[in-house]
């Protein structure tokens, strides 16, 4: 379906649009950064689905059942941790009452 | 129902570049990541709808059972930890990823191995590649956090790492070559091959030391975006290859910044072992003696200052001390002083670290300010305090050559007219490194434990 130099042109592009889009990310933001752009890398969890469906016999279905659970994890984990960090600057209006 | 598929992939590829985008502010940042979040709950809807994954009933159980499990865990976990310890967290959940990749390439040669897969040269070899960088993010993450979390304190070396450092990659790029380039796939091979490469991983991050740990996570980031790449070539799935490509190179980017902002180039942090002869030479040349201050004295210095720096480091992080340093920075205010952070790019475990916390206990952005603007106010500062950093304001790194750290821009802390230091103990920071600010002479310690030393600060304050 993605042969060859197709593939090749998408990766070259996705390349310079991951370096251009963080390259304006200020110092403050670059921890929340990390994590976002690890949820992000969470999209595995659609190869794993798209493996384990397919997988015949125990040992396909055991390595599969580890790359969904450890994908659905990337992707949970990432996503919880991420909103946490950025709700830290967020709620800068609720401190002057403490 | 193909178009329908790559037509959610398509719009999710978009929707993660503009999340991530968004996230480059802090006002857009929430949207951005809801964004993102929303279009990975589609595109891995329709991942179910991919042909074959509806052909096994037993399959589609066993996927939604694992989803559970590994979203359970993570959400609970992401839900529970403290701030302070996101860092190690955020490695853990990217090991993940990276075991992920990796999982998929072995589901895939397995299949290869089963014959229910034709084999082709250029598949093979992306799924090689992938599981090979896959699993060394998953073991190295793992090595990262058990760092971080304390759970590993000592640096392992073992008598010539690099040497069987570079024979186990070479040996792992063989196995690789052999599983890449045949026209049979072996499964003893792919197992010895899965083997060493989490060795590796292992063995590739247990010398690096804890205080450049945010490096290595932001490369392991990086990392396992490229293996999610190479797998979506394996897969065909062109939502993987971008979203995983991306993150492969803002992931370097941000790598390299922060290697930058600590001086050393990347190959210093990985291949070099920190502080193994340079500490020695260090510890010679020191004058001076540490000089005790109480509580009550240092917060009488405080609250006659007319502008006080307060340099945080990973020691406040430990202590949990955010709180308690924007109540000091309220009494002091309430006072006249004027109060401001300085903050090294490296402070804490990764950059923006300290930030987070800051902003978390509700002090204002406008009072945080980065080296570059804040370096010239110092010798103007009545009192500069710092609270658990050490190897960002330790001055040998402009005065000693020999110093390991020598070059990295630091925080002058030393310039300012008193220097507090509040620390748990007498020990050296994390490299290991002596630190001679701790022996000036307008330097005074202030011994305990971060939250419980500014607590004394701020009740001494109120008490004037």
């Amino acid at each position: 379906m993605i042969e060859g130099f197709t593939a090749l042109y998408i990766f070259m592009l996705s390349a310079f649009t991951g370096y251009e889009v963080i390259s304006r990310v200020p110092v403050i933001l670059h921890t929340p950064m990390m994590s976002g752009s690890n949820f992000i890398h969470g999209i595995v969890l659609v190869g794993a689905i798209v493996v384990m469906g397919s997988a015949e016999g125990a040992l396909e279905q055991t390595i599969g059942f580890i790359a969904v659970a450890l994908a659905a994890g990337n992707a949970v984990g990432g996503y919880v941790a991420t909103v946490r960090m950025l709700e830290m600057f967020t709620v800068k209006d609720k401190k002057g009452e403490a | 129902m193909d178009t329908f598929i790559q037509i959610v992939y398509f719009v999710t590829a978009i929707l993660f570049i503009l999340g991530l985008k968004k996230m480059s502010s802090p006002v857009t940042a929430t949207g951005g990541i809801v964004w993102a979040g929303i279009a990975m709950i589609a595109a891995s809807l329709v991942a179910f709808l991919e042909p074959g994954v509806f052909a096994n009933n037993t399959n589609v159980i066993l996927i939604i059972v694992a989803i559970a499990v590994g979203s359970g865990i993570a959400y609970i976990t992401a839900k529970r930890v403290q701030m302070t310890d996101m860092p190690q967290m955020i490695a853990i959940y990217n090991g993940m990823g990276g075991g992920a990749a990796a999982a998929i390439a072995g589901v895939e040669l397995v299949k290869m191995a089963g014959g229910h897969h034709a084999l082709d040269t250029t598949v093979q070899v992306l799924a090689v590649l992938g599981a090979l960088i896959g699993a060394v993010s998953f073991s190295g993450s793992a090595i990262a956090f058990a760092k971080l979390q304390g759970l590993m304190n000592k640096t392992i070396r073992l008598p010539f790492h690099m040497v069987i450092n570079l024979a186990l990659f070479v040996a792992t790029l063989a196995a690789g070559a052999m599983i890449g380039f045949n026209d049979e796939v072996s499964i003893t091979l792919v197992l010895g091959f899965f083997i060493m490469a989490l060795v590796f991983g292992v063995l590739f991050t247990t010398p690096i030391g804890g205080a450049d740990m945010p490096v290595v996570i932001s490369l392991f980031n990086a990392f396992t975006g490229l293996a999610v790449a190479f797998e979506g070539f394996v897969l065909g799935n062109a939502a993987m290859i971008i979203a995983g490509t991306v993150v492969g190179s803002a992931g370097t980017l941000l790598t390299q910044l922060m290697a930058k902002a600590m001086n050393r180039p990347i190959s210093n942090i990985l291949f070099a072992s920190f502080g193994s002869d340079g500490s020695d030479a260090a510890d010679e040349d020191i004058e001076g003696s540490m000089k005790e201050i109480q509580g009550t004295d240092a917060a009488i210095m405080m609250a006659y200052a007319e502008k006080v720096i307060i340099v945080p480091g990973y020691g406040m992080a430990v202590a949990q001390a955010q709180h308690k340093v924007a109540e000091l920075t309220q009494v002091l205010e309430k006072r006249g002083v004027t109060v401001k952070f300085a903050i090294h790019p490296v402070a804490g475990r990764m950059p923006g670290h300290m930030n987070v916390l800051l902003a978390e206990a509700g002090i204002d952005y406008d009072k945080i300010l980065d080296l570059d603007e804040i370096n010239p106010e110092f010798p103007t500062a009545d009192v500069a305090l710092v609270i658990g950093a050490n190897d960002v304001v330790n001055p040998v790194a402009r005065t000693n050559p020999d110093s390991p750290i020598y070059g990295m821009p630091i925080l002058d802390a030393d310039m300012a007219k008193n220097c507090i230091v509040i620390k748990r103990g007498r020990g050296a920071g994390f490299s290991g490194i002596e630190n001679h600010l701790f022996y000036a002479d307008n330097t005074r310690m202030l011994y305990g434990d971060g939250q419980k030393a500014v607590g004394e600060l701020v009740s001494g304050v109120k008490e004037l």
